[in-house]
């Protein structure tokens, strides 16, 4: 395939596409209203169906609509709307229902800022909505990734039938870059054919839900949900960079992880030792690699795009072995490679 | 002496004991929603969109594949499922509370979209699962738990007419108003209902009917002066009859 040059936003919407998504739902909101407006003209034209919905909330009921008919579907939204969109994404995780789920973190708290940031991690990582449950969530940090993490997104929304949230910003939605596409998945008619809604011919009826109020129902159906986060772990996916001889592991995702390889690569021609592991899954989370870092003694610092989120769970991966120290670029302030070049200093020479 | 076979049961109604209260017309729309499937060969090509609130359990009364929508949220839930399945049958079965209330944005502009789903709409004036608070359609000067004086019109607001403001938009194609309280209501309904669930079939849009129903439980009467609260009080306020149809024979 040849390359193209596009923008992180369009990069997800072609991603989609290519990987079968036939029903697209959102409502606009910025930065990621190039997605909907990509997805209106694409869908019809792949035989598929838009829907500029009444809101997020709705749009993400749609979602939860066409998951339970087992087609290949997404909404898309940022910060705010995706705070409207955690009572559908709950129930879809309760009735284990997949479904695509694009956000494109902007600041906050509140109304925030149109800006790029992080502030997301906790709602996306731990659940979102209410009830024990979790997203699986993908973290691209470059338009190339972005492309292939949406192909990705579908493959783990149909193998676990849980929603799968894409977690980019406003720098990866902007941003634009050549990216190589794939050729387009061609779907299997029958997928989710032993659970989707379609009429009960010949067979039992099928109920989606998430209601069990019989004694013993919901604690089993929680333990079920669990035993599957538990099969989920072996999708942890992550990128180490310049680890092997690194003396400071900084730990960063997404467009903060890409720039401070830039930071990385310039430290090191100055002699420090510093190396990078990317999260790209932040739930299951990549804390083996942590762990085995910490084991050989190495410092860690945890760099995000908002004031401490993901720096929780490093800690927790490395409990007992190692600390990490955090350092917060402040969400409204874009970031730059120069920004990190301090405090990665400043941690390496530390007692 | 010869058996003669007076009423057969639906065959999609399932022959369980049922968790409604006696009087209570949830059962009553169950078997005509049943009904009119069975009559329109549809039970084998329907995807049920279930609410939240007492027919949450849908489900178990209605043999069909269904899904679960959150409070509120069916006719959105019922356009993904349309926009998923144009192949197949889609209906929400809503209370007062879910359709009126909390899911007043997705069922007005799910109609005013136009999808081409049914919906089917009990209103009993009152949330009947949660033990008998305030509805949007609560009449005035009716006492509930959270309106133990009776409903006030400038505290409150007046009950919601909500067929004949379906009516009033672009994409709908059917909206009636029925009750089930009496042979002759009942008759009637079917053929609202029916009217309702064809014009899904022939892929003319958005069919509404409004079921005007008794709660016994929460309204503390009898079954019987349920149904003659149901007559002299609501039928006046929120009258019968089909405020729109777009394919003639109202």
């Amino acid at each position: 395939m040849s390359r193209i040059f596009i923008k992180g936003n369009v990069a997800i919407s072609r991603g989609a596409l290519d990987a079968g998504c036939r029903c697209y739902f959102g409502y606009p909101i910025t930065p990621q209203n190039d997605i909907p407006e990509f997805m209106s003209k694409a869908m019809p034209e792949a035989g598929g169906e838009f829907v500029q919905a009444e809101s997020e909330v709705a749009a993400a009921n749609m979602l939860l609509g066409a998951g339970a008919c087992g087609i290949r579907a997404m909404t898309s939204s940022s910060s705010p709307g995706m705070s409207l969109k955690q009572e559908a994404i709950s129930y879809m995780a309760g009735s284990e229902l997949p479904g695509v789920i694009v956000n494109m973190n902007r600041g906050g708290p509140g109304l925030g800022d149109i800006g790029p940031s992080q502030g997301d991690y906790f709602q996306s990582v731990k659940g979102g909505g209410h009830g024990d449950y979790r997203t699986l969530v993908l973290a691209p940090g470059t338009v190339q990734e972005a492309y292939d993490l949406t192909f990705l997104a579908f493959e783990l929304a149909f193998a676990y039938r849980n929603p799968v949230l894409i977690l980019g910003d406003a720098i990866i939605g902007q941003m634009q870059e050549p990216i190589t596409p794939k050729e387009p998945v061609a779907v299997d008619a029958f997928e989710g054919g032993s659970w989707r809604l379609e009429g009960a011919r010949d067979r039992e009826p099928r109920i989606l839900k998430s209601l069990y109020l019989t004694d013993g129902a919901l604690a089993g159906h929680n333990l079920r949900l669990q035993e599957k986060y538990a099969r989920a772990r072996k999708e942890c996916r992550y990128e180490e960079f310049m680890t092997d001889d690194a003396e400071l592991i900084i730990v960063a995702y997404g467009s903060i992880g890409r720039i401070v390889k830039s930071t990385i690569r310039k430290l090191r021609k100055e002699g420090l030792k510093a190396g990078l592991v990317r999260p790209i899954t932040l739930y299951p989370f990549p804390s083996e690699i942590l762990k085995s870092l910490a084991g050989k003694g190495r410092k860690f610092l945890t760099i995000e795009h908002n004031m401490g989120q993901m720096v929780e769970d490093v800690r927790l991966s490395i409990c007992g072995l190692a600390e990490s120290g955090f350092y917060a670029q402040l969400p409204g302030n874009l970031p730059t490679p120069n920004d990190f070049e301090q405090p990665i200093i400043d941690a390496l020479t530390e007692r | 002496m010869e058996e003669i076979l007076a009423y057969r049961s639906p065959s999609l109604l399932a022959d369980i004991p049922s968790h409604y209260c006696p009087g209570c017309h949830h059962g009553t729309v169950h078997k005509l929603v049943a009904q009119c499937l069975e009559e329109l060969g549809l039970g084998n090509d329907t995807i049920c969109v279930g609410s939240i609130g007492c027919s949450v359990f849908i489900y178990n009364y209605i043999l069909l594949d269904t899904v679960e929508a959150p409070h509120g949220r069916a006719p959105a839930v019922a356009t993904g499922v349309k926009r998923s399945r144009p192949d197949k049958f889609v209906f929400t079965y809503q209370g007062d509370g879910d359709l009126a209330s909390i899911g007043l944005a997705e069922i007005m502009h799910a109609a005013n979209r136009g999808e081409k789903i049914s919906v089917v709409f009990v209103n009993n004036t009152v949330y009947g699962m949660t033990g008998g608070q305030m509805a949007p359609t609560t009449m005035i000067g009716q006492k509930t738990t959270t309106c133990p004086g009776g409903r006030c019109a400038d505290r409150e607001g007046l009950p919601m007419k909500m067929a004949e403001i379906i009516a009033g938009l672009g994409g709908v194609s059917y909206s009636a108003r029925v009750a089930v309280n009496n042979i002759k209501n009942f008759k009637k309904a079917k053929k609202a209902l029916k009217k309702a669930f064809e014009i899904q079939i022939s892929g003319k849009g958005f069919g509404f009917v409004e079921f005007l129903a008794s709660c016994p439980t929460n309204w503390k009467m009898t079954s019987i002066a349920a149904n003659e609260r149901l007559e002299k009080e609501m039928i006046p306020f929120f009258p019968l009859g089909v405020f729109k149809d777009t394919q003639g024979e109202s």
